[in-house]
């Protein structure tokens, strides 16, 4: 059992007739991913790539025992879909969007917590590139041949570098047991925290490894949690230690606005909590190997 | 996206938030008419810049008399404002506010922002207004009032009480500022606000509660469905080559540096210039070019970057997910035929047919300098910068 996303995931996709969303289907589904169904209001009744479409959610669960979704759709309306889907009973929803509204996500989040934690959709992104368990399933938009299967866990702000770890992982022949995109907002579904959990309680991951960047909170409160509550070895790079103050870097959340923001900051909170930080995005592969020999 | 004191003002004003009388001027002239129409016998001239800092840097001035009134605007009048956010090239001033002067009793900090800890909208007081936040956390912690806002419900007044009594206002002055608080709430939330800021928010002598300065920003996400605030951009306010990228799709950001970078995606990004400089070089810029890299977006990115007259290397790193390398190959191809520049240019591609890229690259027959990891692309851009200055081959065909 790999966490969030298995071979058994049963997956739809929301905004699915979009060319994007086409195209990743095509992609998902040759990777082998369960994708059962798509969702566009007004579009129930057709077919996408060999998958029946639906009008809602609902539908689409009713009809495919559908509990994983793919959120595709344009920022105005993406918020909205998130939330559709966590009232249908989806239990893993994985939001690509890049561009929603922050107050729109603070609803979402809100909006959330009106089902008892048991019941509660667990939300990754939005504006991330998604979540591959390695020869199970892909619920996202990275290349799928980078990543190997094996214990590695990933968790990362950001889609391209992600996949700079993973082929730096792949080069010496080193698995990835999950990789999870958490996106590069400010306001997000799920934060290092949450996953750094589910990690530690999978069999199948013995080594996390966290990709984080300058701005916001996340890092250190990772620092502190994985002080605190976890046992497997956790190897880290942040981003931007070139980048200046004040400036977002391209993600809406990569900006240093208060202490404890910048990537030379986070690095020294993270090597005091005792993780293995590699110094430049260079070496992230060979850190994780020497930590993983030595453990 | 930002906008100017004025503008602010305009806005909370509508939302219930008190300001003292004030009005906008294009020229000295102007600026003397105004305070004339305004009024009274004592006048602050503010210069209209998008930063903070601007009392210190000497953009905020009291006058006396229509002359000074002259004389200020005479001094602010497209200048270049230099305060402690601008960066030394400062901000232009174009634009300025005069506004009655009021008496003062008290100063007060007032700060909404997005607590991404909570992920929710923090209300941020301090009695010790006129400073800095920065500078409050650091001199006066104790001093500060933090309130969380619960998004479903909004802005309690109970909550905006707690804080007001929190501060010390005499109780006649609660209510005011109750008002204040859930004006500016609406505003923030109502207006998909990032950030408001009234420092220093005042108690006059006459027991009135005014903002006084006020800041606002804007998410950028949410301005499709705010047109009228959309409306407030001033690229006077922008850096030039960063507003041209932004109305092209591109996100980029200008550094010191003479390396440019091409890179897609933020993190890698980022991490591209972290290795640029570990490898002995400064670089130039961030930039992210996205998903969808056609040949026609690469070839942007290569003006862009050589926008900028420090630039004397390019690297370009692109890892490709949704990307295809053979598609950013021939972007980089098809820009350098058409740039015909004579400076160092490294490519590292990976990621989905990389092979086929390197193909493109290998058969242009265009001097590029070719790398296969992060690492290697890093040094090979320092070491043929570092090469290129020392043959005193430089020389810009663009």
């Amino acid at each position: 059992m790999s966490i969030l996303l298995d071979r058994d995931s049963r997956v739809i996709v929301q905004g699915i007739t979009g060319r994007m969303a086409r195209f990743h289907t095509k992609d998902m589904l040759r990777y082998g991913t369960n994708v059962v169904g798509g969702v566009v209001p007004g579009k129930g009744g057709e077919t996408v790539e060999g998958v029946p479409v639906f009008d809602t959610v609902k539908q689409a669960v009713e009809a495919t025992g559908a509990d994983a979704s793919l959120v595709f759709v344009p920022p105005p309306f993406a918020a909205d879909s998130i939330m559709e889907a966590a009232d249908a009973g989806i239990r893993y929803c994985v939001c690509i969007t890049d561009g929603i509204p922050a107050q729109d996500m603070i609803r979402v989040k809100r909006y959330m917590y009106r089902y008892p934690k048991e019941k509660r959709m667990v939300l990754t992104g939005p504006n991330c590139a998604g979540t591959i368990s390695p020869g199970k399933a892909l619920l996202g938009i990275m290349p799928g041949h980078i990543y190997l299967p094996g214990h590695v866990g990933i968790i990362g702000r950001s889609g391209t570098l992600g996949y700079e770890a993973a082929a730096q992982l792949k080069e010496r022949g080193i698995g990835v047991s999950t990789s999870v995109g958490i996106g590069g907002d400010p306001i997000n579904g799920s934060s290092f925290k949450d996953i750094l959990q589910r990690f530690e309680e999978d069999e199948d991951t013995h080594i996390i490894v966290m990709i984080g960047e300058i701005g916001g909170p996340q890092e250190a409160e990772a620092a502190e949690y994985i002080r605190n509550h976890i046992t497997k070895p956790v190897v880290a790079y942040v981003a931007g230690l070139t980048a200046p103050k004040g400036r977002t870097m391209g993600h809406a959340g990569a900006i240093i606005s208060a202490f404890g923001e910048s990537a030379s900051e986070k690095v020294e909170i993270l090597s005091a909590a005792g993780v293995n930080v590699a110094e430049n995005p260079a070496v992230i592969g060979e850190t994780i190997a020497r930590v993983m020999e030595a453990a | 996206m930002d906008i100017h004191e004025y503008q602010a003002k305009e806005i909370l004003s509508n939302f219930g938030v008190d300001v003292p009388s004030g009005a906008l001027a294009y020229s000295p002239e102007q600026a003397a008419y105004r305070a004339r129409e305004l009024g009274g016998d004592k006048w602050i001239v503010k210069a209209q810049v998008h930063a903070g800092g601007r009392g210190k840097a000497g953009g905020v001035k009291l006058c006396n008399t229509e002359n000074e009134i002259y004389q200020a605007c005479d001094d602010l009048f497209g200048r270049k404002l230099v305060t402690h956010q601008t960066g030394p090239e400062g901000k232009g001033i174009y634009r300025v506010y005069v506004e009655s002067a009021v008496p003062i009793d008290r100063e007060i900090y007032l700060g909404f922002v997005l607590d991404r800890s909570s992920q929710r909208v923090m209300i941020v007081a301090s009695s010790e207004g006129g400073m800095e936040i920065e500078d409050i956390s650091a001199d006066r912690p104790d001093s500060i009032v933090r309130s969380i806002v619960e998004p479903a419900v909004g802005l309690q007044e109970f909550q905006a009480r707690e804080i007001a009594f929190q501060l010390g206002l005499e109780p006649k002055l609660v209510q005011q500022m109750v008002r204040t608080l859930q004006g500016c709430y609406a505003a923030f939330s109502d207006l998909d606000a990032t950030m408001v800021e009234i420092n220093p928010l005042v108690i006059t002598g006459d027991d009135r509660v005014l903002a006084l300065d006020a800041k606002m920003s804007f998410d950028d996400n949410a301005l499709f469905r705010h047109p009228q605030i959309a409306e407030l951009r001033d690229k006077s306010q922008e850096d030039p080559r960063e507003s041209r990228a932004a109305d092209r799709g591109l996100s980029y950001v200008g550094l010191d540096g003479n390396i440019g970078c091409i890179v897609n995606g933020a993190g890698l990004a980022m991490a591209t210039m972290d290795t640029i400089k570990l490898a002995g070089g400064e670089p130039a810029n961030f930039l992210d070019i996205g998903g969808g890299a056609s040949p026609e977006r690469v070839a942007k990115a290569f003006r862009l970057v050589l926008s900028d007259n420090n630039v004397q290397a390019i690297l370009v790193n692109i890892f490709a997910g949704i990307n295809r390398c053979d598609w950013v190959a021939e972007g980089v191809v098809q820009a350098l035929k058409e740039l015909d520049l004579d400076l160092p240019v490294v490519v590292r591609l990976a990621g989905t047919n990389v092979e086929e890229g390197q193909k493109i690259l290998a058969k242009s027959g265009l001097p590029i300098i070719r790398a296969t990891t992060l690492m290697e692309a890093a040094e090979r851009v320092v070491g043929a910068w570092k090469n290129d200055l020392t043959q005193g081959t430089k020389m810009r065909a663009v």
